[in-house]
């Protein structure tokens, strides 16, 4: 047996289908196809967890999506724990592990529920006014315990073994809401062969149809129907039907994205399969139909566990063949719930009473309760329950007044009537209008390419909901070109139209009361919070919300919105439109982080680029940094040497004997066609009509303010075509700002950029052998300095393999860049290698480059420039085209604060205690005795242990650096200030000789 | 000295020793197999209008002018990538360069053979499995046979053409390969689901 509850022959479960789960660590039988809460039902289990705030035990509201309290914990193992789940939503799997939230020790026993007793202390808004003063508390007590308290759930502290998955995909319609509404729809789209995806969040499609058990469709029962529906759609190639399926968001132009979940209900899932899949949808047009939740009634004590909504009671009867209870109480403002009642007492259950807040209730309902012997009384209220652990009476009184009259009941069903989930709509930024005959928000204007049908468009009829849907899918698919060879028809039929409906507080929790009375279960919001917030001067409905948590968290507003606003604008005298709706936002229901990232995780999370010789330097001992999503060899590490070693013996060699270098990463732009020269000379400072073919230059790049942008050597490989290099960073910007300049300002040139980056491997080689150790590899280039001499680049072969070989230095050693196409790379590296360790050279990382530049002056845009940083303020002047008429940047190098005396200009840095190295960003002062906050007159930009040099060398950004050249500032440390002495620029062979052997 | 003789003499004639991006890598499963697409030479092109037909005939392809379209013509493909840029491809390693060069009409050629790598995808997921990464529309009806386009696979920049109905080759820069290649793993698998 599943359960006692569970009534033979109710139901669309298959009895022999059982499964065994554990709640809190007690086992329970299920059955295959039962929600846990269904499965839970079934066993006489209405307790499942505590409230938020007051810790108040709580029951099973809802049979869906909106459910408010029973939040559960779901563990496969330690690593699979999740958070949150919602008990009317989750399947029941064999073997499952269960676990009750925010309750401790026990879910009987919870010693948090102390807080109900002391709820006067915690009205709404406590938070923004208990935890003021002192200040210090804030830190030691308050928000450690706040902490501590906050948040529902415990999240898993293991990485998450499941993995996750994404796809994009384009429709001409999308439908979302699989219920009458959206099959007839999807049906009559999908006739004309129109391309479409239809979604729903439940396991199955039929939405209404799995409790309305009064509804036929052509004949058919309504859900059977649905079923028949839905699989005549799958085998239609044109189709997708997507269950277990929420559309969460709904983005600018009808972009959709759908949260399919695969495995959550399988007990052993197919390790191939991915726990959920992120659907993003892209479609022409959009039909929403995604039908209305029912609203609870506003009562006090409204949240005892057995106190749930009358659809709900009636899913579980009619689909899982479970009821509530035994002895059920009934309070409505609506009709629908007397459905409820009477699919009830026909499966054998006793209905204590209808309460109805209303004198006139439908007519249809009424006689048939009659019919059916159930006791309606009508202009009443439920003004009260009792039970602690469960509900076991109801105090029922005549509207207005009068004694209470008390029924034992074990469960009671309420309905106050329809909210149209108007989420999706509102999420597509379309306006919501206020129905005042109907007191619901319902579609106004339309933002988007969508419609909506069926309950959430307001539509109450069968009928109606059936033509309008049918009317939709044809009307959304002929928009992309399709049309039906017939008109479809499907004719529906069902037991009664609803009527009534309420909204706000019910009989005995008005303004006058201090009752419990919830609007908000999971945020624990009464009746009475959000007049006090009216009260605090909260006036907009948003505020209201934030002061008291209204529709906050998963909720979303979908229980509890029209109840706050019905009081507040009670409150306030206004009527309802005027006090407004809170914005509905995405996720609908909650997205995991998994399928929000699905597959970027690990070493997808973000491309990682590698040169060419990656792998060979890596097996060289090379230890790599990040430099964008380049990984870069940093140092080379040789047994028993850390970094600060490796470095050394690095410089000293590269300047002693020659080292080997990886500047493959360096961006490369190809620039040609016969305006190349002409264009160069726009985007850089320096001037380019003179140089001539097979020479290079350095070229400075400015923004048109003024400042320094990017550098990098350039060669003319032909009148016509030139390589650029950039920085390694400023590779892709630098590329978008000179297609930029090219596109909008000077398109009147006849040249092209080609992005060339990956093109080439390139392999500096640096030093005073640098020429001994590529000779032998070198075939048709005169390498000699006279033939090629410093700042020049040829086109021949290396190792029979064509190159662009530059003569240009990095180092200020004789030095060489040999381009190769980048598959050659490794190779030629290796052939290099060969060369270059026999005669005592070595390999070099990007540290010992650094080192190697600065002790040359060589400035790092970006490292020893801040965006703020001119020409002539880091010495490179000489850069700049004096007599050019025009260039990027001209007019802001005019600007009287460009040009103006002290600016920071970059100088060099000598220690006087040549072993103290400095910080980089360390600020520097002229009088180190001066109070605090001193002024400071600058910073450090590069510092570096100079090997060679044999001490500490540093560039830093000085106010009026240049005339200050062998004054003393002083560079203020926490534990000291030290002093230096400015310099020039250039610590190592200051004539620059060593460039040009 | 012959150029013969003396890469002998030396020793080091790489010309063949190339290390390619994805050697040795394959994946996906029945649904989409993906295997690196073998060595090509390739050209980005760059010519107004008027030189279409000169370069056209030149490197004995037909430029294609509209967007998203392709022309192939034994192993050589020329994709259109914008109103004067294409992406040429020949698959026997020709010399494209030269090709260009010798139509004597303004243009600009740059050899990009080893800036990109390419993957080839085929089976019946093979449309599911770059859906996994790139947001087009790629059913038959919108992205047909030769149907190309410079696009995005998740946060990488690919150049996309479809070869076949169930077959596509994904163009993309060297050291985006091997992420192109993991994320497009993951989804060829979960396209066969």
């Amino acid at each position: 047996m599943s359960g006692a509850n569970r009534i033979p022959g109710a139901g669309r479960l298959t009895p022999a289908k059982t499964a065994r789960f554990f709640f809190d660590g007690k086992s329970y039988a299920a059955l295959e196809g039962d929600t846990v809460a269904s499965a839970l039902l079934a066993n006489g289990v209405h307790l499942v967890g505590r409230s938020f705030k007051y810790h108040r035990p709580r029951g099973i509201v809802s049979a869906g999506a909106e459910e408010p309290n029973a939040l559960i914990g779901v563990e496969r193992d330690a690593a699979r724990k999740q958070p949150n789940v919602r008990a009317t939503v989750q399947d029941v799997f064999d073997g499952m592990k269960v676990v009750s939230q925010n309750r401790w020790p026990s879910l009987a026993f919870d010693v948090g529920a102390v807080n109900n007793l002391l709820a006067p202390f915690f009205a709404a808004g406590f938070y923004y006014k208990t935890f003021m003063w002192p200040k210090q508390a804030w830190k030691h007590v308050y928000e450690p315990q706040i902490r501590a308290a906050a948040g529902l759930g415990v999240s898993p502290t293991e990485d998450d073994t499941d993995h996750y998955s994404s796809r994009y995909a384009h429709c001409d319609v999308l439908v979302i809401g699989a219920g009458l509404a959206g099959l007839s729809a999807a049906l009559a789209a999908a006739k004309t062969g129109a391309r479409v995806i239809i979604c729903d969040e439940q396991p199955e499609v039929g939405g209404a149809l799995h409790y309305d058990k009064s509804v036929t469709i052509d004949g058919l029962d309504g859900f059977t129907w649905a079923q028949a529906t839905a699989a005549n759609l799958k085998r239609m190639t044109n189709v997708k039907v997507l269950p277990r399926t929420t559309a969460f968001g709904y983005y600018a132009q009808n972009f959709v994205g759908l949260n399919e979940r695969v495995t959550e209900h399988l007990a052993k899932p197919d390790k191939k399969l991915p726990r959920e899949r992120l659907w993003q949808v892209r479609a022409k047009r959009v039909i929403i139909a995604t039908g209305a939740i029912e609203r609870h009634m506003v009562f006090a004590n409204n949240d005892r566990p057995g106190i749930m909504l009358a659809s709900a009671a009636r899913t579980f009867l009619n689909h899982f063949g479970v009821t509530v209870g035994k002895k059920i109480g009934v309070y409505t403002a609506n009709d629908s719930a007397y459905e409820a009642a009477f699919d009830l007492k026909r499966a054998g259950v006793t209905i204590a009473a209808i309460v109805d807040s209303r004198e006139k209730p439908g007519e249809g309902v009424l006689a048939e309760a009659r019919a059916l012997g159930i006791e309606v009384l009508t202009g009443h209220g439920v003004v009260n329950t009792s039970g602690n652990l469960r509900v076991s009476s109801m105090s029922v009184a005549r509207n207005g007044g009068g004694a209470a009259r008390s029924i034992a009941i074990d469960a009671l069903l309420m309905s106050a009537g329809w909210t149209p989930s108007v989420h999706m709509f509102s999420q597509s930024r379309g306006k919501v209008a206020y129905d005042t005959e109907t007191q619901r928000f319902l579609p106004g204007a339309y933002a988007q390419d969508c419609l909506s049908v069926g309950a959430c468009n307001g539509t109450n009829d069968l009928q109606a909901t059936i033509e309008e849907s049918l009317a939709a899918g044809e009307l959304t698919a002929r928009a992309s070109g399709y049309s039906a060879s017939e008109k479809l028809e499907l004719q529906g039929h069902n037991a009664f139209n609803w009527t009534g409906g309420m909204a706000g507080a019910a009989e005995g929790a008005g303004p006058d009361t201090t009752v419990k009375a919830f609007i908000d279960f999971q945020n624990d919001v009464c009746a009475k919070d959000i007049r006090l917030a009216v009260r605090e001067g909260m006036h907009s409905i948003e505020h209201i919300k934030r002061f008291t948590t209204n529709g906050m968290a998963t909720d979303q507003g979908k229980l509890s919105n029209i109840h706050g606003l019905a009081i507040a604008a009670e409150t306030l005298g206004r009527e309802i439109p005027k006090v407004g709706l809170t914005t509905f936002r995405a996720p609908y229901t909650p997205v995991t982080f998994g399928t929000l990232i699905n597959h970027s995780r690990g070493e997808l999370f973000d491309p990682t680029r590698k040169t060419p010789m990656h792998a060979l330097e890596e097996a060289q001992g090379a230890v790599f940094e990040d430099v964008g999503q380049w990984k870069r060899a940093w140092y080379y590490a040789r047994a028993g040497e850390d970094m600060h070693q490796a470095v050394n013996r690095e410089c000293k060699t590269v300047r002693d004997v020659a080292g080997m270098f990886d500047a493959s990463t360096l961006g490369k732009i190809e620039v040609v066609g016969p305006d190349a020269a002409q264009f160069l000379n726009l985007i850089y400072t320096n001037s380019w009509d003179t140089l001539k073919p097979g020479r290079c230059r350095y070229g400075i790049m400015l923004r048109e303010d003024g400042f320094v942008y990017d550098d990098g050597v350039v060669g003319r490989l032909a009148d016509d075509r030139f390589h650029v290099t950039t920085t390694t960073g400023g590779a892709a910007r630098v590329m978008n700002h000179m297609e930029d300049y090219l596109q909008t300002e000077f398109p009147h040139l006849d040249v092209w950029l080609t992005s060339a980056t990956e093109q080439w491997a390139v392999i500096a080689i640096q030093g005073p052998k640098a020429r001994e150790i590529i000779a032998p590899l070198v075939d048709g280039i005169d390498l000699s300095n006279e033939a090629f001499p410093h700042m020049s680049v040829r086109e021949g072969k290396i190792c029979g393999v064509p190159t662009r070989l530059f003569r240009m230095s990095f180092t200020g050693e004789l030095g060489f860049e040999v381009n190769v196409p980048a598959d050659f790379g490794p190779a030629v590296w290796e052939a290099i290698r060969a060369q270059a360790e026999p005669l005592g050279a070595c390999a070099y990382g990007t540290e010992t480059m650094h080192v190697l530049r600065a002790e040359k002056g060589y400035i790092i845009v970006g490292q020893d420039t801040d965006g703020t940083v001119t020409p002539d303020d880091a010495s490179l002047g000489w850069a700049v085209g004096k007599k050019k008429p025009d260039f990027v940047g001209i007019r802001g190098l005019r600007r009287p604060d460009l040009v103006a005396d002290g600016r920071k200009q970059l100088v060099g840095l000598l220690t006087k205690d040549p072993k103290v190295v400095l910080e980089e960003g360390a600020q520097i002062v002229a009088d180190p005795n001066q109070t605090v906050p001193m002024t400071m007159i600058g910073h450090v930009t590069s510092a570096y242990w100079s090997e060679n040099c044999g001490r500490s060398i540093a560039l830093a950004l000085v106010a009026g650096g240049k005339a200050r050249i062998g004054e003393t500032l002083y560079v203020p440390m926490p534990d000291r200030t030290i002093a230096v002495e400015v310099s020039d620029m250039v610590f190592f062979d200051k004539e620059g000789g060593r460039l040009h052997v | 000295m012959s150029e013969l003789l003396r890469s002998e003499l030396l020793g080091s004639d790489l010309s063949h020793a190339r290390t390619l991006a994805l050697a040795g890598r394959h994946g996906g499963l029945g649904a989409a197999a993906l295997t690196p697409a073998a060595p090509a030479t390739r050209l980005s092109l760059r010519a107004k209008p008027d030189a279409v037909e000169t370069l056209s005939a030149a490197l004995g392809i037909s430029l294609p002018t509209r967007p998203k379209t392709s022309a192939s013509s034994n192993g050589r493909h020329a994709l259109w990538l914008g109103p004067d840029e294409w992406l040429v491809i020949d698959e026997t390693e020709a010399d494209l360069m030269a090709a260009a060069a010798s139509s004597n009409v303004l243009h600009s050629a740059t050899d990009v053979s080893h800036r990109n790598t390419a993957i080839l995808v085929k089976g019946f997921g093979a449309e599911v499995a770059v859906n996994g990464g790139c947001p087009q529309d790629l059913t038959l009806a919108a992205f047909p046979i030769n149907a190309c386009s410079r696009t995005i696979f998740g946060k990488a920049e690919i150049v996309l053409l479809r070869t076949a109905d169930d077959a596509f080759r994904i163009e993309c820069w060297r050291s985006f390969s091997p992420y192109v290649f993991g994320l497009l793993s993951e989804a060829a698998e979960d396209a066969g689901n």
